[in-house]
């Protein structure tokens, strides 16, 4: 048992990773009162960014040129997210139609413009990064062997804006306000913070964290650029639900799920785990998630305002 | 969002009696022409010619009997998945599962049209269309119950209920009903246990057109009536307008929301059908079908009236069914085709923008008198 979960471990921190990260933008923008049903799509615009700006600058600039693709998913997808923001903050648009749209455009659009570029639609990389092991740490018993050994430097990246996030959520003057916008915009207006602002800062944020989830999928274990993540935004936002909102709700959530979808994965090459079917593992993070919305129904810590435009005359 | 697009102008016009447009088609037709300009810039962009695109694009689409019996045909699953979201949406639901609802009712559909080949060909149909509604309307049930019952958001929950379809098909496809060559598909559906008509086919010079299109047709006309006609409609749509309002008139509106969840479901089961044993032959696994989404296109630009459905899903697989010839005889990719109907769903969504513009212009119009 000890061997299947020191050698299906690293495998489930790969996975969990790009999930955390884009959980994490969407507790940004549903905190700040805006649902983003859209960070599917946002995820593939990351995707789509870094394989495209990885691929052009490896020739010249070599194993950097990952990092700058990291950034440029960053950037471009918080950009495109601003349509997202744009409906659903300015033009009081039904912010789930919205995210539809832009789950739909991202999907359709980046392999409209891959198969202008490659012809086939899909983008390679030439090499992604490569696992490390944390110097010393990895020496520590069990814990070593579980966290510091075969990492990705990506996944250090993500935990370190976790627990920014973290700090910013909850102890600083921004993180207030931005709940606030998220639990009762007219009084956070009332005390003077520009509520769309906020709001507006919230959606790019979750872009800029769903496109660096898809980038990393991207460099870690996928490698190529095919238009799709495979519904991992929408588990994504499943472990948002089920993290009930929370930072370290939405750790223990993404882990959760990226654990029981790599046994998944992994289920038919290890022989202890073949006996049980593909598809208990695969459907039970979302079963979980339903059954989840039906216990925590009653004292759901959903965000009070979420899904509603800001209107300064209501009360 | 249903009542504003709903709502229909007034008109405040004084003595000027020219025929008024209703706001929603204009709405509607000014998100088409905003897709396909988007759409035009994108060919632009990426050194196409826009105008022998859209050129192709329609003529692949619409230039013999047989590209309009396919443009049909294509249309059929979209005409379900629209009146499925449609509907839901009268009742202010959002039904996000359609996708998953027509997955799991085609399912229900091939495992039948697979197994039970001994019966007489009518019976067989029958027992298909039935399963395929079932399966649809099983997947509408489980969000509609949990969402009045423990008030669970339906659009979370129709997600989630996308992806276990997704996986359900994906690992019971290949172990009962395995194609013969490919492990991604189930085995192919007979002829005569398909929808396929042959007298369809002909009059069509040789089209995919087949008997799901008068399922779709006959759909709209129930769903319209339903609507329009009956107390239930009448009920559904007022939840719909104001829950608290229809609950303090005696409305029971929680078996409501399940109604209209399990109808919903079972036109997008029925989409399910059409789709597997009609239009396609088998079941694919590893995708959720892109008509469940589209459906939401469908019937936000239809401002979810039934027959504005049955015409934007033409429109929607018009779009669709030429987007391949253009493909071959240009050199824009075929997702440019999802590309505008995308963008026009994001412009219906922001139709605000769209009314702000009319009513200026209205407004400059009265100014002018």
């Amino acid at each position: 048992m000890w061997d299947i979960v020191r050698s299906i471990f690293p495998y489930a921190i790969a996975y969990t990773i790009p999930l955390l990260i884009t959980a994490l933008g969407g507790l940004f923008s549903e905190r700040s009162g805006v649902v983003n049903i859209g960070l599917e799509g946002m995820m593939v615009v990351g995707s789509f960014t870094s394989a495209l700006t990885i691929s052009s600058l490896y020739p010249i600039m070599g194993n950097s040129a990952i990092w700058v693709g990291l950034l440029a998913s960053m950037v471009l997808t918080a950009l495109f997210s601003l349509l997202h923001a744009f409906a659903s903050i300015n033009l009081n648009a039904n912010q789930i139609i919205s995210g539809t749209a832009i789950n739909m455009i991202a999907g359709a659009l980046t392999v409209f413009f891959a198969r202008n570029i490659t012809g086939s639609g899909n983008i390679r990389i030439v090499t992604g990064l490569l696992r490390k092991n944390i110097p010393l740490l990895h020496r520590i018993p069990i814990i070593g062997k579980l966290f510091f050994t075969q990492t990705y430097a990506t996944t250090w990246l993500v935990l370190l804006i976790l627990l920014i996030s973290w700090y910013v959520l909850y102890k600083t003057p921004f993180g207030l306000r931005l709940r606030a916008c998220g639990e009762h915009p007219q009084a956070a207006d009332a005390a003077g913070v520009n509520v769309y602002f906020m709001r507006y800062l919230g959606v790019s944020i979750s872009g800029a964290f769903a496109g660096l989830g898809g980038a990393v999928i991207l460099v870690t274990y996928s490698g190529e650029f095919n238009g799709s993540v495979a519904g991992l935004g929408f588990l994504a936002l499943a472990s948002l639900i089920f993290g009930q909102w929370k930072p370290l709700g939405i750790l223990a959530s993404t882990f959760f799920f990226g654990f029981a979808s790599t046994v998944a994965n992994v289920s038919q090459v290890v022989p202890a785990l073949s006996n049980i079917p593909g598809l208990i593992l695969k459907a039970f993070p979302y079963v979980v998630t339903l059954i989840a919305l039906v216990l925590f129904s009653r004292r759901s810590q959903a965000p009070r305002a979420i899904g509603e435009p800001f209107d300064q005359g209501k009360r | 969002m249903t009542e504003k697009i709903g709502k229909k102008s007034k008109g405040p016009l004084g003595g000027f009696k020219a025929p008024v447009i209703p706001r929603p088609v204009v709405v509607g037709l000014s998100a088409v022409i905003l897709g396909l300009i988007a759409g035009a810039i994108l060919m632009g962009l990426t050194g196409n010619n826009p105008f022998e695109g859209y050129q192709y694009l329609f003529k692949g689409g619409l230039m013999s009997v047989e590209r309009i019996g396919d443009t049909l045909a294509t249309a059929t699953p979209l005409i379900l998945t629209g009146l499925s979201v449609a509907f839901a949406f009268r009742t202010g639901l959002f039904n996000i599962g359609a996708s998953g609802q027509m997955l799991f009712g085609g399912f229900l559909a091939t495992a039948v049209a697979l197994s039970w080949t001994a019966l007489p060909r009518p019976v067989l149909l029958l027992c298909i269309l039935l399963a395929g509604i079932f399966g649809g309307a099983l997947w509408g049930l489980v969000p509609g119950l949990l969402k009045a019952l423990f008030n669970v958001h339906e659009v979370v929950c129709t997600i989630m209920m996308n992806w276990i379809a997704y996986w359900t098909i994906y690992y019971q496809i290949p172990k009962y009903f395995k194609g013969a060559f490919l492990e991604t598909e189930s085995a192919k559906i007979a002829d005569a246990a398909s929808l396929k008509a042959p007298w369809l086919t002909n009059l069509f010079d040789g089209s995919y057109v087949n008997y799901g299109l008068f399922l779709g047709i006959f759909a709209m006309i129930i769903v319209s009536i339903i609507l329009n006609k009956t107390v239930l409609g009448f009920e559904l749509k007022s939840a719909g307008f104001n829950r608290h309002a229809s609950e303090y008139a005696g409305m029971k509106v929680n078996r409501n929301i399940v109604l209209s969840m399990c109808i919903a479901g079972g036109l997008a089961g029925l989409g399910g059908v059409t789709l597997y044993t009609g239009y396609a032959g088998n079941i694919q696994i590893g995708v959720l079908p892109s008509q469940g989404f589209d459906g939401i296109a469908v019937a936000l630009l239809a401002a979810n009236s039934p027959i504005g459905v049955f015409a934007s899903a033409l429109f929607f697989g018009m779009l669709h069914s030429g987007k391949g010839f253009m493909n071959a005889m240009t050199n824009v990719p075929p997702e440019i085709g999802d590309t505008i109907i995308a963008t026009i769903i994001y412009f219906a969504a922001t139709s605000v923008l769209i009314e702000r513009v009319l009513d200026k212009i209205k407004s400059k119009r009265r100014g002018d008198k």
